[in-house]
């Protein structure tokens, strides 16, 4: 039996490019999780010592094949386990993605300046035999709790020795990668608690999904940590993990490692339209070399109330429950909002990306909630030359919109790593010309 | 001639190093590593810290104002502490001196006053944090770190704080791991922590808090990594080493009553003896 010791991954999402007028632009695309190979997606809901965590789960294979260990701070019971749904998990990805945004130029023969436009971005059914039970007991294994939830067998372990644990996992089909054990007998010196679930059949052809939904767990802890340890035990490399934050306060960052925000607000050729994936992999994985792979990428922060361009509404009130907040006002009522900032429902939105490995992630992710609400999104901005027809000589603006597309290319070369003459190839500069006709000394330019 | 002397004996205070290095961290975090300094609260912090400086120096007719040492609160607040709130920046930092004139033991002030500041605007508001992670942790960062820090360490001569906390709180890690049979990679990381360096080098060093005696501050050092480990690692709660500090402080007179050792004082007596303050019954132990 294959065992999926990480957090689980979710389904691929579809990019939908609709597009919402706002302030901040015309939304064109979005850089959301199915970008990336090994995605998984967590989403922790968290207040004072509350924590509900909900786990995405993209297992693919034979379902009679799927098993997945997940450590837990401290001792759970029946009821705070849960099945969620899975479109909510895809629906808070496509709000939060990292997005581009897309702007006309004006008519540069209209009587007023363009360039003052310039600046307008803001930037229970047992599971368990008696033999089974026995047999535990006798590896030091003891299973707390067994429950069927949902789709879901689930037992709770404690243990008194990781070798007991482990040995018992193996004899009940979990293959438990190596090194597995010494990072379990530290977990179990932490008190942690670990819960078991395998798919039950007959359950799963009741309720009819096609698909794994979403494990979900609440409890109390004071640890606000994410255990990701037995996940960089897997021999298939580094691993991407998105968390989604929501929180009462304000952005969630991790205290033992460095949280960086994504490179935002910039703007990009005209191309990059049709190649918006390729170009946020390519930033993506730049960045992480920057920072020598050992930081996580703030991609999103903001108030869940709206959005500004939106990538998808706002989450209802219903499906922020859902996921687990449970201090939402009952009478909060439902919020497909978008583009103006509503009343506050505070819930605040933290987006965080990491490619983690042992090496560079040695340590669990530890987190703290801040007091900023200062709104951030991962935002790319292209900006469209005039095309229509010019009653007037346009060589000034030309010559300002070449400037402005050269300077595109090197942002975009900064940014992705690529070559800086492969992108000029692609930019359709202003007036039929290439940037070396902008070499003229400046002051030929300015009385035309 | 005499004013080269005047000025040669004046650079004698470590405290224009500990400035310049705080400084030049200050420089270092915001335009290399963008750990997240609002400049509007770096000056509120600044010109509250000094206003309330001048406020108390007259209240108390003390013959000099001082900037070193509120400049040097306001680049220590500057540098750990987050709020998103002016307000709350010119509050830590009025609080800050405000403490070191107002809670005193025997002509000693008993809590550094950029923790006591950070310790209280964080228990009183959700709007103020402190982003332990921001400095990342890369072995060159952390050695830099330290090397800058021991520069003002061996000139304000009192380094034996700093190497028992650092000592006693790594010891307590690696047993740690030990213990949980993790690998050395974890209890290394977490002693690349930029704000735990900060912490060590510039903030329980603060020789005007810690124990008179050599002794004393090895076992003051040895006692805030102790309740900096059981806060941090029993009892999971982020900062564990700024709120140890504070619970431990008052533990201060009890050893300096115990273990008996010389007032230090930031600039050498030469250098002391041509101002008149030195004459003044209260001067010097304001700063």
């Amino acid at each position: 039996m294959r065992l999926l010791i990480t957090l689980l991954a979710t389904a691929l999402t579809v990019v939908i490019a609709t597009s919402a007028e706002a302030f901040c632009g015309f939304y064109v695309a979005r850089a959301d999780t199915s970008l990336f190979n090994r995605a998984s997606q967590v989403v922790m809901v968290r207040d004072d010592d509350r924590t509900v965590i909900t786990m995405a789960n993209d297992f693919d294979g034979d379902v009679s094949d799927f098993a997945v260990v997940v450590p837990v701070p401290t001792f759970i019971e029946r009821e705070q386990i849960n099945v969620g749904d899975r479109n909510i998990i895809q629906h808070l990805d496509a709000y939060t993605a990292p997005r581009l945004v897309e702007y006309h130029d004006t008519d540069p023969c209209a009587r007023y300046d363009w360039r003052l436009h310039r600046e307008l971005d803001g930037a229970a059914v047992p599971a368990t035999s008696d033999e089974m039970r026995k047999a535990a007991r006798a590896r030091g294994v003891t299973i707390e709790a067994s429950y069927t939830v949902g789709e879901y067998d689930i037992l709770i372990l404690s243990a008194s020795q990781s070798a007991g644990l482990i040995r018992w996992l193996d004899e009940n089909e979990y293959r438990i990668p190596p090194g597995a054990e010494r990072v379990i007998g530290s977990y179990l010196k932490q008190d942690m608690r670990f819960f078991v679930a395998k798919v039950n059949i007959d359950e799963q052809s009741k309720l009819g999904f096609q698909y794994l939904r979403p494990l979900q767990v609440a409890y109390e802890s004071r640890k606000f940590m994410l255990p990701i340890r037995l996940g960089t035990l897997n021999a298939n490399g580094k691993q991407e993990l998105y968390v989604y934050a929501l929180t009462r306060t304000g952005r969630v960052e991790t205290t033992n490692y460095r949280t960086v925000k994504i490179p935002s607000n910039t703007e990009l050729p005209e191309f990059v339209q049709h190649e918006f994936a390729d170009f946020y992999r390519a930033m993506f994985n730049r960045q992480v070399q920057n920072e020598k792979e050992r930081a996580v990428f703030l991609e999103y922060a903001w108030d869940i109330g709206w959005c500004d361009p939106c990538a998808a509404d706002p989450l209802s009130n219903q499906e922020l429950r859902q996921l687990g907040v449970f201090w939402l006002d009952e009478q909060g009522g439902t919020n497909l909002r978008r583009i103006a900032p509503q009343p506050a429902q505070n819930v605040f939105v933290t987006r965080l990306h990491l490619r983690y490995d042992a090496e560079h992630f040695p340590e669990d992710l530890m987190l703290q909630e801040t007091g900023d609400r200062q709104n951030y999104q991962g935002r790319y901005v292209i900006r469209h030359p005039w095309k229509g027809k010019a009653s007037c000589d346009t060589s000034v603006y030309d010559a300002g919109v070449r400037e402005r597309q050269e300077r595109e290319a090197q942002q975009l070369a900064n940014l992705t790593g690529w070559d800086i003459d492969n992108i000029r190839k692609k930019i359709p500069f202003a007036g039929g010309r290439g940037p070396e006709s902008n070499k003229e000394p400046w002051w030929k330019r300015i009385w035309g | 001639m005499m004013r080269i002397f005047r000025l040669s004996h004046r650079l004698r205070d470590p405290r224009y190093y500990q400035i310049a290095v705080l400084g030049t961290l200050l420089c270092c975090g915001v335009f290399a590593l963008d750990i997240g300094v609002r400049w509007q609260n770096a000056a509120t912090i600044a010109v509250s810290a000094l206003g309330m400086q001048l406020l108390f120096t007259r209240r108390l007719r003390l013959p000099h104002f001082d900037p070193l040492s509120p400049l040097i609160t306001s680049l220590s607040l500057t540098l750990l502490l987050r709020t998103d709130t002016a307000l709350l920046a010119a509050c830590a930092a009025a609080l800050a001196i405000g403490s070191k004139f107002l809670v005193r033991y025997r002509g000693k002030h008993v809590f550094n006053p950029a923790n006591v500041a950070i310790v209280l605007t964080m228990l009183a508001s959700d709007h103020v944090w402190v982003s332990s992670g921001q400095w990342g942790s890369t072995a060159i960062s952390a050695l830099a770190l330290s090397c800058l820090g021991l520069l003002v360490l061996t000139r304000a001569k009192r380094a034996e704080t700093t190497v028992a906390f650092l000592l006693v709180f790594a010891a307590m890690l690696f047993v740690r791991a030990a213990w949980l049979g993790d690998p050395l990679t974890i209890p290394l990381h977490q002693l690349q922590n930029g704000a735990l360096l900060i912490f060590a080098f510039f903030m329980i060093s603060d020789p005007k808090t810690t124990p008179d005696s050599a002794m004393g501050r090895a076992l003051f050092a040895t006692l805030v990594a102790g309740v900096a480990y059981v806060i941090q690692f029993v009892y999971y709660v982020p900062n564990g080493p700024i709120l140890a500090l504070i619970i431990v402080a008052p533990t201060v007179p009890l050893i300096d009553a115990w273990l008996r050792g010389r007032r230090y004082q930031w600039m050498p007596a030469k250098t002391r003896s041509h101002q008149t303050r030195a004459n003044h019954p209260v001067s010097g132990v304001y700063r």
